[in-house]
């Protein structure tokens, strides 16, 4: 790798140049004569100072257009002692270029660098500091150290700027090094300097080295003081437009302590608001979105601040294309979290004819998003515009879109009913599909209201090629059966080419003529006999065999059950759709303006963080509103010091989550299928792809129906989607693997349960001056809590108690203050504390160490516990198949890490569910040669996945664990946490 | 932050390519042009492209793609603007962004990428420094090359301005005649349904100057009616904290020619679009394989002034192949291959009664082709001097700061010669039909 290499590439036209350029520079570019090397060696060391940089010069021209003049690196590294600074400039370019392939001689130059980062032109020190991190060579890098720490503490800010970011480079090649030499406290120290501009590039230069780290140190480099981050601010207003960028993103991570602080911080950060660069605008959005959060929403200042935000995000939108999309993508999570802050600029959002396709369709997303009764008059003309447009993608989320509209305003479906019926007039084919499928929803969302327009429907039945538009038609007649005459016709017609038809439309078909015969016993006997053998005795896809038999024994044994199953009241749909879920919209709320913002995903998604990674994600955690009173308990408690003020939550308003539209007809057939149960519960069936709940209510339906085994009931129905997927695309080898898999594993488990660990003593009373404590922690479903005995061998009561985390790598904190009653001696009571991970965050070793501060009207106790790994695993560990191969194929190789558990006597799928009750999730699994492999998931309270394969091999029953995870540090924990569950 | 910048032309040649860290081979751009292929114009290209490893972010400009790789988490907008950036600079050392210039001046380039980074941090971004850096070429300095014998593109002082507290002037400005001109100039965008109505419609101004003063000038700039400024962007040297307060502009120029304010004009009730247009334009007639169309401007200016540098231009369906029309001013062409009509009107003074220009004719329609149902919007473009559609209006400029008596010399007050010039352009301006 080197410049060479870079250069090469621009060599076919710098030949051209050669003969086309008049500049000055063209000279150069002539070709080889014979002798040539020798001529130069003699001019590069010429008494002439002109005459040796005109040499050089021929020397980096060569060089470009690929001729080898290394033969020549000790007569040019001694040109680089010259004191002309475009000299000095050329012979770097030669070093950086020949340092990699000539190790031995690159070490003469080392004299030189060391003697010019001395050098009295502070340019002249900054170029070479500059070029020391480039030079990729181990054995220079070494010698390169005092030169560096030297040019750190330089009087010059500019050489100071400049070896902040070598830190940076050094540290790129070589992370131990830069520890060893305390370079990471000299840039630490760089925080506090006097120039703005020196300080931002150590920002940047830390976050950089943070976002890398592998070590402690080197990631807890961005926990910064309230003091710290003051300094920032003051500089903020003196540096460069990216210094602004780097320092916001910086304080986005720091939480302040008080609300007056989080309000000065706002004061402070609006001005750049103003800013010509909109990554400044962004930031600071950022970060006040933050610490908005912290203050009472109705406060003037709040209020205030709110209107201050709209003007420059709408302003964003008149800039580049490039910027009107990151700045769309970033709106559309602000108006989700605050619908506030632009609910008076619909109009900004209106289409131009010219903006590029990706603009448009956020544009048409945040539309929707802040369509109300009051505007919709106007967003409906609009987008009746938009459906006549060009580009097809766009013209179907236009009419999409208007289907949204009348979900979400009840006062206008009607108007756009009609504007639906206007363009399927148009007969476009891939408008009438699309209007279909969102007519669809409305007469879910609006039944037995405009059942009027089913005729017109009927007339597009040919035109529909579409395998969602086919299902939506189906399930339309088969919904309205009794109100269409020749629905049987239609169905009929359908049924002729069903071996051709995909999964998701042969399993609406099989449900719509199962209703249509429940509707109309009497003349459609032989057609749904027709449907149920073609889904059970010609299929090969189980789910569509499953349900058959399924419809087949309702049907045979109790036709009322039957009725009562299939043709029960639907849960209406929500309004809202495409939501994100609150949590993963709070977790990007703090990450706006950067890459998380425009995928709508959280970091740890994407980006490969490393070690830093958790330490970094973890503290842009969205800050609570602190309550004053918890606050000031904390405080005393804590007496100060490293622990931060307990944050009390207030409950956020529950949001129902849609899914999105693809998944709309796997909702449409699962709620179909769990007949009676709530609308909770059958949405829940369709946001996660393998969700046991509908399945266990079917599963019990069926026995109470049935009052016998249902052998297939108790395969759980995936959604359309994966049932795709173990159907092979055959585009990924490793998609064989699952192939075939079809209903998954791991159905109809018992959640909860777990085994509770033994009670530890953590705080001896020789040590508590008296108090004992023991304690464990728990997790019930999703609430983790520490639990805890305490005994009083004192002889005196024990009151006032209180307790405290410090910082710790999950951020656990107390979620409510300890709930206890005075302790009357030789007393021992024991608490449930519940937990949340919502506080400060910063790595311990080990990993999992938690220090507590427990405070009583005798003393402050201190003791360290062990978190027990399996207690952080959350419930959101499932995943779809696909997603887990993806991510599987996303790390590294090298982050897996295989261990030999020892052997049990359980087989693979009580090992499934044990592990499943501690939130372990088994996406899937496979036997080769008889040997089971479980797939499993598990993803932790911050977010970390750690992906496994779980290996058993039967006659030995000897389990082996390989793990897969971008953060190789919490492994150790998982094998223990395996191995816990394992031997019960 | 940004570890190589690849430049690529139209036809997917990458031409330069720099790099920052590690070396990335050209391959990684396969994932860029994959996009290419699957959009069916350049401008379509989604800015941001995610791909196993890397991130590519990218910009489209002067038919080039800009494409940035990066590695981990960045914030998008700030490589974004940097491109950009990157790309105003090449302007304004060759005067225009295009693979000619750039090829024709590629060892300046190449110095000037090698300076705006370091690691992948902005270095120098300020074309003030920059120019005190690497020189830009021009005549004069060739000349000047040639009789002093100098051929240095590269300067051997510290360019003091990145160190001051006004990095983005540099120092030392001297000017024999001291001027500032400041460009005003206001864009509307909005859309016009086919009834003439505004469905919606913003002005966007921007102040763009050329400072030519010596010293360390400290200006004030102050509008009669500063209110109508509905939200601002500035450029790092205007004084935010006054702009607050007292809605006006403080600042120390660079020097040279730059940016300094984009604003939203507020536009409270019906802004005035300075032009009405009738149009039929239909794709079937009762007679063979031609449509119809008619198009009429009917200029509204306001009093005393003209439109000028009218242009209509008609995005066609497919399904039109070609145009015959009479147009009763200005003259029209019909692009076969992007399917486009555009009439340059050109200036249109109302005071010589030059009416309502129609451009009136048939449409040839390709034989066979199904009667397309679309209605094609009508961009329109034009500008008018000396108004702006805001109402926007410069109270005066004063001149600070350069009163002092320098090196106990006679005191170096001058008086600037000052410009102000107000135009308003048509932005994204289209009406529906």
């Amino acid at each position: 790798a080197s410049v060479s290499e870079s250069l090469g590439n621009i060599r076919p036209w710098l030949q051209k140049v050669t003969t086309q350029a008049k500049t000055t520079d063209s000279k150069y570019f002539t070709t080889t004569r014979k002798g040539e090397i020798f001529e130069l060696k003699a001019e590069l060391n010429s008494e002439r100072k002109d005459k040796r940089k005109e040499a050089v010069k021929k020397v980096i021209a060569s060089m470009t257009v690929g001729k080898d003049v290394s033969t020549l690196f000790p007569d040019v590294v001694n040109c680089m002692q010259a004191d002309n600074l475009e000299l000095k400039k050329l012979v770097y370019l030669y070093l950086m270029n020949y340092a990699k392939t000539q190790p031995d001689k690159a070490i003469m130059a080392v004299n030189t660098f060391v003697r010019d980062c001395e050098d009295p032109n502070p340019l002249i020190r900054a170029l070479a500091v500059r070029t020391i991190g480039c030079i990729r060579v181990d054995e220079i890098t070494a010698y390169l150290c005092d030169p560096l720490r030297k040019c750190l503490k330089d009087e010059d800010p500019y050489v100071r700027k400049t070896a902040a970011v070598c830190v940076a480079k050094l540290h790129d090649i070589d992370p131990l090094l830069v520890e060893e030499q305390g370079f990471l406290d000299a840039l630490k120290e760089l925080l506090a300097d006097s120039n703005p501009m020196v300080v931002a590039n150590a920002v940047a230069a830390i976050t950089e080295i943070s976002d890398s780290a592998q070590t402690d140190t080197a990631a807890d480099m961005l926990c910064w003081s309230g003091q710290l981050i003051n300094k920032l601010l003051t500089a903020l207003n003196e540096c460069t437009e990216w210094g602004q960028v780097f320092i916001l993103d910086a304080v986005a991570n720091y939480m302040p302590t008080e609300n007056n602080e989080a309000q000065n911080m706002i004061e402070r950060v609006s001005p750049r608001l103003a800013h010509a660069n909109a990554a400044v605008v962004l930031s600071a959005v950022k970060v006040i979105m933050k610490l908005l959060e912290m203050l009472d929403p109705n406060s003037d200042f709040v209020l205030s601040t709110i209107k201050k935000l709209s003007a420059p995000l709408v302003t964003l939108l008149s800039s580049e294309p490039e910027i009107q999309y990151v700045a769309l993508r970033n709106i559309n999570l602000i108006v989700q979290k605050r619908p506030d802050i632009l609910k008076q600029e619909l109009k900004v959002f209106f289409v131009k004819y010219n903006d590029p396709i990706y603009v448009k369709l956020e544009k048409l997303d945040i539309l929707i998003r802040l369509t109300s009764a009051a505007n919709i008059a106007n967003v409906l003309a609009e987008l009746k515009e938009y459906a006549t447009e060009v580009d097809v993608d766009f013209v179907r989320k236009a009419v999409r879109a208007i289907g949204r509209c009348a979900i979400k305003v009840e006062s206008a479906a009607e108007r756009c009913v009609s504007t639906l019926l206007d363009l399927i007039q148009t007969k476009v084919n891939y408008v009438v599909q699309e209007a279909i499928v969102v007519i669809k929803d409305i007469f879910r969302k609006y039944p037995n209201k405009y059942e009027s327009v089913i005729g017109t429907l009927c007339e597009n039945l040919d035109t529909l090629d579409e395998p969602e538009a086919r299902a939506s038609m189906i399930w339309i007649i088969g919904e309205y059966a009794e109100r269409i005459d020749n629905a049987d016709e239609l169905l009929e017609s359908f049924l002729e080419g069903f071996a051709d038809e995909q999964t998701a439309v042969q399993l609406q078909l099989l449900t719509s003529v199962v209703k249509l015969f429940l509707k109309r016993p009497t003349d459609t006997q032989e057609l749904v006999q027709q449907a149920l053998s073609l889904a059970t005795q010609e299929a090969d896809n189980p789910d569509l065999r499953d349900r058959g038999y399924i419809y087949w024994r309702l049907l045979s044994t109790d036709p009322a059950a039957a009725k009562q199953v299939v043709l029960a009241e639907k849960p209406l749909i929500s309004e809202e759709t495409d939501l994100l879920e609150p949590n993963l919209l709070d977790e990007l709320i703090c990450h706006i303006g950067s890459l998380a913002s425009v995928y709508h995903k959280p970091p740890a998604a994407f980006v490969d963080g490393r070690g830093g990674g958790q330490v970094a994600k973890a503290t842009k955690g969205l800050p609570s509103r602190l309550a004053a009173e918890a606050g000031g308990a904390a405080a005393a408690a804590a007496g100060g010091g490293d622990f931060g003020a307990g944050t009390g939550a207030p409950g956020r308003p529950a949001v129902s989550v849609i899914p999105t539209q693809e998944s709309l007809i796997g909702d449409l057939l699962d709620i179909d299928m769990s007949g009676g149960a709530t609308a909770a519960a059958a949405m829940a069936a369709a946001s996660a792809s393998t969700n046991q709940q509908p399945v266990d209510l079917l599963g019990e339906g069926l026995d109470s129906l049935l009052g016998g085994p249902a052998p297939s009931a108790t395969s759980p129905v995936p959604p359309s989607g994966a049932s795709a997927a173990a159907g092979g695309s055959g585009a990924d080898s490793l998609a064989d693997i699952f192939g075939g898999l079809g209903g998954g594993v791991g159905g109809g488990l018992g959640g909860g349960g777990g085994f509770d660990p033994p009670m530890e003593t953590w705080l001896p009373a020789q040590k508590g001056k008296g108090l004992q404590i023991e304690g464990r922690f728990l997790r019930r479903g999703p609430q983790l809590s520490m639990e805890l005995r305490l005994r009083n061998n004192a002889m005196q009561q024990l009151n006032g108690f209180a307790v405290q985390f410090n910082k710790n790598s999950f951020g656990l904190a107390p979620a409510q203050p300890l709930a206890m009653n005075p302790l009357a001696p030789q007393q021992s009571v024991t608490t449930l504390l519940p937990l949340n991970t919502k506080g400060p965050v910063q790595k311990m070793d080990p990993l999992l160490t938690l220090q507590v501060a427990v405070k009583n009207n005798i003393d402050i106790f201190y003791f360290a516990c062990l978190i027990p790994m399996y207690a952080l695993f959350t419930e959101e560990g499932d995943m779809d198949k696909r997603v887990f191969l993806s991510t599987w194929k996303d790390i590294p190789p090298e982050n897996e890490t295989q261990f030999n558990l020892g052997s049990y006597a359980h087989d693979a799928d009580t090992a499934s569910t044990m592990l499943r009750s501690f939130n372990v999730f088994t996406i899937a699994k496979r036997s080769v040669e008889s040997t089971d492999m479980l797939y499993q998931c598990v993803k932790l309270t911050n977010g970390i996945l750690v992906l496994a394969e779980l290996k058993i091999v039967p006659q030995t029953n000897a389990y082996t664990l390989s793990l897969k995870s971008r953060h190789v540090e919490i492994y150790p924990g998982v094998h223990e946490a395996y191995l816990a569950v394992l031997k019960g | 932050m940004i570890h190589s910048i690849f430049f690529i032309n139209n036809s997917g040649d990458i031409f330069l390519e720099k790099h920052y860290k590690r070396v990335i081979p050209k391959s990684i751009c396969d994932y860029f042009f994959e996009e290419v292929t699957k959009n069916s114009s350049p401008e379509n290209v989604p800015p941001i492209i995610q791909t196993p490893n890397h991130i590519l972010i990218s910009i489209y400009r002067a038919q080039m793609h800009f494409v940035a790789v990066c590695k981990s988490e960045v914030p998008p907008l700030f490589v974004i603007e940097f491109l950009h950036r990157l790309a105003d600079i090449i302007k304004d050392y060759f005067d225009e962004v295009s693979e000619t210039s750039i090829k024709d001046n590629v060892v300046i380039v190449y110095e000037l990428l090698d300076e705006v980074l370091d690691n992948g941090f902005p270095l120098a971004t300020e074309s003030n420094i920059l120019k005190e850096l690497i020189r830009p070429p021009n005549l004069l300095r060739s000349l000047a090359d040639t009789m002093t014998g100098r051929n240095s593109t590269v300067s051997a002082t510290l360019p003091t301005g990145q160190l001051s507290n006004i990095p983005w002037r540099r120092s030392g400005v001297k000017y024999a005649n001291n001027e500032a001109y400041f460009d005003i100039v206001e864009e509307l965008d909005a859309i016009v349904d086919k009834f003439g109505g505004a469905v919606c419609a913003e002005v966007h101004g921007s102040i763009d100057c050329l400072i030519k003063l010596s010293g360390v000038p400290d200006l004030t700039l102050s509008f009669v009616n500063s209110r109508l400024i509905e939200d601002a962007s500035l450029h790092p040297c205007v004084r935010h904290r006054r702009f607050e307060v007292e809605r006006l502009l403080s600042f120390v120029p660079p020097d040279g020619g730059f940016r300094l304010m984009a604003y939203r004009a507020s536009c409270h009730g019906n802004l005035p679009v300075p032009l009405d247009l009738r149009h039929t334009i239909s794709f079937k007639q009762a007679s063979g394989n031609s449509g119809h169309l008619e198009l009429t401007v009917i200029p509204r200016p306001p009093s005393g002034r003209q439109l000028e540098d009218l242009v209509l231009t008609v995005p066609m369906p497919r399904a039109v192949s070609g145009a015959s029309l009479v147009a009763s001013a200005g003259k029209y062409s019909y692009d076969t291959a992007s399917r486009t009509l555009v009439w340059t009107v050109g200036r249109l003074d109302s005071q010589k009664g030059a009416g309502s220009p129609t451009l009136c004719g048939t449409l040839v329609m390709q034989t066979g082709a199904p009667v397309p149902d679309c209605r094609p919007s009508i961009l329109v473009s034009f500008s008018i001097t000396g108004w702006t559609i805001s109402g926007l209006k410069v109270n005066r400029l004063d001149l600070h700061g350069e009163s002092k008596p320098v090196l106990h010399q006679k005191t170096s007050k001058y008086k600037p010669f000052k410009g102000v010039k107000y135009v308003t352009k048509a932005g994204k301006l289209e009406f529906r039909t």
